[in-house]
């Protein structure tokens, strides 16, 4: 049966992926649905959802459209989650290669300095990390990259140590190839499908830290995000706690349909991981 | 008992490395962090160009950059963290009296997880495909999804708001002079929510680890020789199928524990538990760069230790490592 066949079979895949493309649809369609700043005030204050059909989810603490944030929230979260989980990926798989690939020294500081960043809790990291540089949305995506990048770098080790001693890559030796040509255009591609398998995971945590970050109120504080409203809406959790649960919901929603596809792929390409 | 000897002792050294490493990092913040020490301390009390530049002498700021981080790592070794501007406290003090309260959560929540996600686990992977096998892994997955500082407003909300069941958050009741047992049942009370919000989400990791390695040990030649003897289904579930499961979920521990430090920070943040990750956001809001330097060290040296007594633990109960990491 051809793949594609297989993952619209596995209705939990197809879930994923409908929630997930509702997601997308959410973040490209924002600027043309809700036009002008989604953090200006739209109408009265703490106006219950379901009340105005112009303001179909109410406003907030200060006026402003929950709908309209929720909408440019995902745009936000779907940014960070996606340029976070590729700076990871691609650090990852540059450190792993290389530490698998060179063997001794290198292989060892590489790897004690990935320990280092393992024994520290990646979200105090990137805590420490934003509140020292100040918080933007690029040095978000880095702080959050800071902290995962070490699970691709492990796994691009181990696979890169299999490949290494291949037929092929003896061939380029032979033929007097630089060993870091032979490292990236040989190695380090074979390398990479069981590290992609990673992404799901790895783009789901960084959606979640996202989150965290900013309700602690370390995002960027520029953009709407879904934890910045839900600890807006804290200050008055007691009389309209949906002002904090609807984000809630968005993230959640968001981060299953992450996990389902990811899941979906890797079990119709077969490809063994870590949790599952 | 050598065996174990050996793997500590090489646990130690690789250790002592990755603090290394760990120190040097959290140094190289605290230069990149905009003021120092000085900046912080005149902003607290006043003083004029002189007195920083006197005090800056004072506390050897003048000097290069090797001098200062061989004097940081100096302090260090004296378990030294420096002092706090905001609490005008040394940091140490600070740390060791929110240290147990975070422990107190970690240890409640681990045992929730790792207890109730591996018996759900063994429950799933008893008959895999089942309906109730497919249920828990999709509801495990959905609770995976949940961020833990939302969890935990929402448990507010309907557990303290609105049913009145619990109270809404700190560790134990204000000007309280309760002793004893009676303090001990008033901290578990406000635990509760907390240990809940932080334990649910890591649940799902120990359930879907334990369901996957059950898949594989229904494979193994030894449980079609469990079932050849006649054995009992109960019996090759929980003695053979689940038993040669567990071992890997005991190196998740460890694994795991930086997690749930880093977690602790929000849910600690959401339900006013004065802890270290609490503590951890106070030094956020009031830019104590120092004191957020000193909480990421401890955390790491925390983390190494729960890792090593994890390798300790797993050493005893599987006999295989210790001598194949004897003999590397």
């Amino acid at each position: 049966m051809n793949p594609l066949r297989r993952f619209l079979r596995t209705p939990e895949a197809v879930a994923g992926v409908v929630l997930l493309g509702a997601l997308i649809a959410m973040a490209l369609i924002a600027p043309l649905l809700f036009p002008g700043d989604p953090q200006a005030i739209a109408g009265p204050a703490l106006l219950p959802p379901f009340n105005d059909w112009s303001l179909p989810l109410g406003t907030d603490r200060l006026g402003r459209d929950v709908l309209a944030e929720l909408f440019h929230g995902a745009r936000t979260s779907l940014a960070v989650g996606l340029a976070a989980a590729a700076a990871a990926l691609a650090i990852g798989s540059v450190v792993g290669t290389l530490a698998g690939f060179a063997g001794g020294l290198v292989d060892e500081v590489l790897m004690r300095i990935t320990d280092a960043f393992q024994t520290v809790p990646s979200f105090l990291l990137a805590l420490a990390f934003v509140s020292v540089v100040g918080p933007s949305l690029g040095v978000v995506v880095a702080a959050i990259a800071l902290g995962t990048w070490t699970g691709p770098a492990r796994i691009a080790r181990a696979e890169v140590l299999s490949i290494r001693e291949r037929d092929y890559v003896a061939s380029a030796r032979a033929i007097g190839m630089h060993p870091l040509e032979i490292a990236f255009r040989e190695v380090l591609p074979n390398a990479l499908p069981p590290v992609l398998a990673m992404s799901s995971v790895i783009v789901a945590a960084a959606i979640l830290t996202e989150a965290a970050l900013s309700f602690l109120g370390l995002g960027d504080p520029n953009r709407v995000t879904w934890g910045g409203m839900i600890a807006e809406g804290r200050a008055v959790l007691r009389t309209a706690p949906f002002l904090s649960i609807v984000p809630g919901i968005a993230l959640v929603l968001t981060v299953l349909g992450v996990y389902l596809t990811g899941e979906g792929i890797v079990e119709t390409t077969a490809v063994r991981r870590g949790l599952s | 008992m050598t065996r174990a000897l050996t793997l500590i002792r090489r646990r130690l050294v690789g250790s002592v490395f990755v603090l290394l490493i760990v120190i040097t990092g959290t140094f190289l913040l605290l230069e990149a962090a905009p003021g120092d020490a000085v900046d912080a301390y005149i902003v607290s009390t006043g003083g004029d160009a002189g007195m920083i530049e006197l005090l800056r002498h004072r506390w050897g700021l003048d000097q290069s950059e090797l001098t200062r981080l061989a004097n940081y790592l100096w302090a260090l070794l004296h378990l030294d963290l420096g002092q706090s501007v905001t609490f005008s406290r040394p940091i140490r003090d600070v740390i060791l009296e929110r240290l147990p309260n975070t422990l107190l959560l970690m240890v409640s929540a681990t045992a929730l997880s790792f207890g109730l996600g591996s018996a759900l686990g063994i429950y799933a992977g008893a008959r895999p495909g089942s309906f109730r096998d497919r249920f828990l892994s999709i509801g495990s997955l959905a609770l995976y999804a949940v961020p833990g500082f939302w969890l935990g407003l929402v448990l507010i909300v309907v557990f303290a708001v609105d049913l009145r069941w619990l109270p809404i958050g700190g560790i134990e009741s204000l000007a309280s002079d309760k002793t004893g047992l009676a303090r001990a049942a008033d901290i578990a009370v406000h635990l509760v929510l907390p240990v809940s919000a932080l334990g649910f989400i890591y649940l799902a990791l120990y359930l879907r680890m334990m369901r996957a390695g059950m898949a594989e040990a229904w494979r193994q030649d030894f449980v079609l020789a469990a079932r050849a003897r006649g054995l009992s289904r109960r019996r090759i579930v929980l003695a053979h199928v689940a038993r040669n499961a567990l071992l890997p979920l005991i190196t998740m521990l460890g694994l795991q524990s930086a997690q749930m430090l880093g977690g602790s920070v929000v849910v600690e943040s959401v339900f006013s538990v004065p802890g270290l990750g609490r503590l951890a956001q106070e030094a956020v809001a009031s830019r104590d760069t120092p004191l957020l330097l000193g909480i990421i060290l401890v955390s790491a040296v925390l983390v190494i230790v729960i890792n090593l007594l994890v390798d300790i633990a797993y050493a005893f109960l599987d006999p295989r490592v210790g001598a194949s990491e004897a003999g590397a």
